[in-house]
């Protein structure tokens, strides 16, 4: 296994009371695999590529849990080892490329940089190694583009040179987070095939972090779903998508418009109310109030990963008849 | 009779350098073509979606209907009583320091002052119609949810009882699950009132989910125009071929799909003929130089010349 989290816990001490993000996570990602995040706002799920990572804001700090890559345990190395691990061996990919490039340098510059500080190459060879990157990830002219500034990207190619940025170290993992959100739909099925590529071609575990289902679909083996800072279910993408387990995933897939060509429409299926604000998880499964299958033992009793089919799923609905 | 009618109406902005670079260094005016010769008509009762990738002018068009833009060129013709506007971010589109109940009631007090006696009942209505409760007024709108906030706006926008709505990407900026309920809210609101939509947004899923008549537009025109059924069944302009092949695919029944290639090139400088010709796979030299007019609501000559 590439990553592995076990029982990830993630807390925000304020002066009101401490907050859980993120609950007890566990999941394991292997070479070359893509695991995808999926979740609605306020699920947990970009802290916990920010725990990952060990870039959390303050007060934010991991509570609990192990954070394994390759074996070996990174969540409580100290902040300079902690720094070489991240451009060496993780990639990461933000939504809005703007974040990760710096204005005032070259795209070229910011490459080599990043190459030289985690390689041991001359600047020249980085040079070269960029310009390969940049073609790898899609850039017509690559050499005469090397010299331009972000500004003068656009969205799409943007995303391409932080994903060149990203993989120039060779991780062993890229954490992408919301890659293709703030890209139009026909730049949004460039940005997926890259990643898939990128996986494939490389054996790079993914973790892919995003609200959106359909880009789930199109990349990801796996795929786990977090509501209220828990994994709710977890398993392999066709069965989450055409047999969801949770209620919770249930409600989700019914609720994603699709393109229908016909003239029936059908309403949408909704799941009425939101999700609960991290101050406010209601006791027993924090899905319950917004539930059609909620029964008693789900508003006293938390219920922990149960196995569904090919995939686990946290709801009492899969216990054991005997229990 | 149409409920509205564009008569091809172009808007453009002026991008030029500052008056002072203009003098010193002689840089020339320059004119973006935000949207160019459209043609459109709304029927009563029905909605009509534009879709189109960023930059396409879908939103311009929406600001040219309710006039927050005058036209450049061309006219916009309402033959109805009153419309509405509803915009993408329930955050910006809702004053803060107001409690909902006014902010709801404003439209009542500016354009139907006769009815002022009214307002109070008139607004728990209107809250109510939305799915909210009639105590919810005298909240601030940092007390609700995303999902909620657009509820407010829905309920502003009905209380000038409008014919006409105009919707800005309303579920754009709404998780999936809460999408779905403003959707569904909308659908029953146009039953039971009779409302007119303009429907504007950038997902075709959300298009196809609620429009009855759909244009597709690039680069400040309108390319294909057709029933909503029509066009997600039988594409015909290229470009909406490939928007729709873009779509990721939730069945994974694994289709084969056409890559998507190139960018939406910069409305600064646009293409010479068909705007689309660069990343058409089916473009010839005709479409390099002549610029397609709409045949049979496709603009298109690869269409017309049933090449394609």
């Amino acid at each position: 296994m590439i990553l592995s989290l076990e029982g990830l816990t993630v807390q925000f001490p304020t002066r009101r009371g401490t907050l859980t993000a993120v609950d007890d996570v566990s999941f394991a990602i292997a070479p070359g695999e893509i695991l995808g995040v999926v979740g609605e706002s306020g699920a947990g799920k970009s802290i916990t590529g920010m725990a990952v990572i060990r870039l959390l804001e303050p007060p934010g700090r991991i509570a609990g849990g192990e954070v394994r890559l390759e074996g070996r345990r990174i969540d409580n190395l100290p902040h300079e080892e902690m720094r070489r691990v991240r451009g060496r061996k993780i990639g990461v990919v933000f939504q809005d490329p703007l974040t990760s490039l710096n204005p005032l340098y070259t795209v070229g510059q910011q490459l080599v940089e990043t190459i030289t500080t985690h390689l041991p190459l001359s600047r020249a060879q980085a040079r070269e190694r960029a310009i390969s990157l940049l073609q790898e990830v899609g850039i017509p002219g690559a050499q005469a583009r090397l010299d331009h500034y972000p500004h003068q990207f656009s969205g799409g190619m943007r995303q391409r040179v932080v994903i060149a940025l990203a993989i120039a170290a060779e991780p062993v993992l890229i954490i992408a987070d919301e890659p293709t959100t703030a890209l139009d739909v026909s730049i949004q099925a460039q940005i997926i095939a890259l990643l898939k590529r990128l996986a494939q071609g490389r054996g790079t575990a993914v973790m892919l972090i995003t609200h959106d289902m359909g880009v789930i679909a199109e990349t990801s083996h796996r795929v786990a779903v977090m509501y209220a800072g828990r994994i709710v279910e977890i398993g392999p993408v066709r069965d989450v998508i055409h047999a969801p387990r949770h209620p919770y995933t249930v409600g989700l897939m019914g609720s994603i418009p699709r393109i229908v060509s016909s003239r029936t429409r059908s309403r949408l299926t909704q799941i009425d109310g939101a999700m609960p604000r991290l101050n406010a998880i209601p006791r027993g499964c924090a899905f319950n109030p917004r539930c059609p299958r909620r029964f008693e033992r789900c508003l006293v009793e938390r219920p922990a990963l149960l196995s569904a089919g090919a995939s686990q799923s946290a709801c009492w609905l899969h216990a054991p008849a005997a229990a | 009779m149409p409920l509205l009618r564009l008569e091809s109406v172009s808007r453009d902005f002026d991008v030029s350098r500052p008056w002072l670079n203009r003098v010193i260094e002689g840089a020339p005016r320059r004119m973006l073509r935000a949207v160019d010769a459209v043609d459109l008509e709304v029927r009563r009762g029905e909605t009509l979606a534009l879709v189109g990738e960023s930059g396409c002018g879908k939103s311009t068009v929406a600001r040219l209907i309710v006039g927050l833009y005058a036209p450049t060129e061309g006219r916009v013709e309402f033959r109805g009583r009153r419309m509405q506007m509803i915009f993408q971010d329930p955050y910006a589109s809702l004053n803060p320091r107001w409690r909902v109940r006014d902010i709801v009631a404003e439209p009542i007090r500016i354009l139907d002052p006769e009815k002022k006696s009214s307002v109070k009942r008139r607004v728990s209505e209107l809250l109510v119609q939305v799915g909210l409760s009639a105590d919810d007024g005298d909240k601030y709108p940092h007390e609700f949810s995303g999902g909620q906030r657009q509820r407010i706006s829905i309920a502003r926008a009905l209380a000038g009882e409008p014919d006409l709505l105009v919707c800005d990407e309303p579920t754009s900026a709404l998780d999936v699950s809460v999408q779905a309920q403003i959707l569904n809210l909308m659908t029953e609101l146009q039953r039971r009132l009779g409302l007119t939509y303009v429907f504007i947004s950038h997902n075709l899923a959300v298009v196809s989910q609620v429009a009855d008549r759909v244009g597709v537009m690039y680069l400040g025109r309108v390319v294909e125009l057709a029933a909503a059924a029509e066009l997600f069944s039988r594409p015909r302009h290229p470009y909406t071929r490939m928007l729709l092949d873009a779509v990721p695919d939730l069945q994974m029944s694994g289709k084969a799909r056409t890559p998507v290639a190139g960018e939406v090139p910069n409305p600064l400088d646009p293409p010479t003929g068909c705007a689309f010709h660069p990343r058409c796979p089916h473009a010839d030299e005709r479409c390099r130089r002549e610029r397609p007019s709409p045949v049979d609501a496709v603009a298109c000559h690869a269409v017309e010349e049933g090449r394609i």
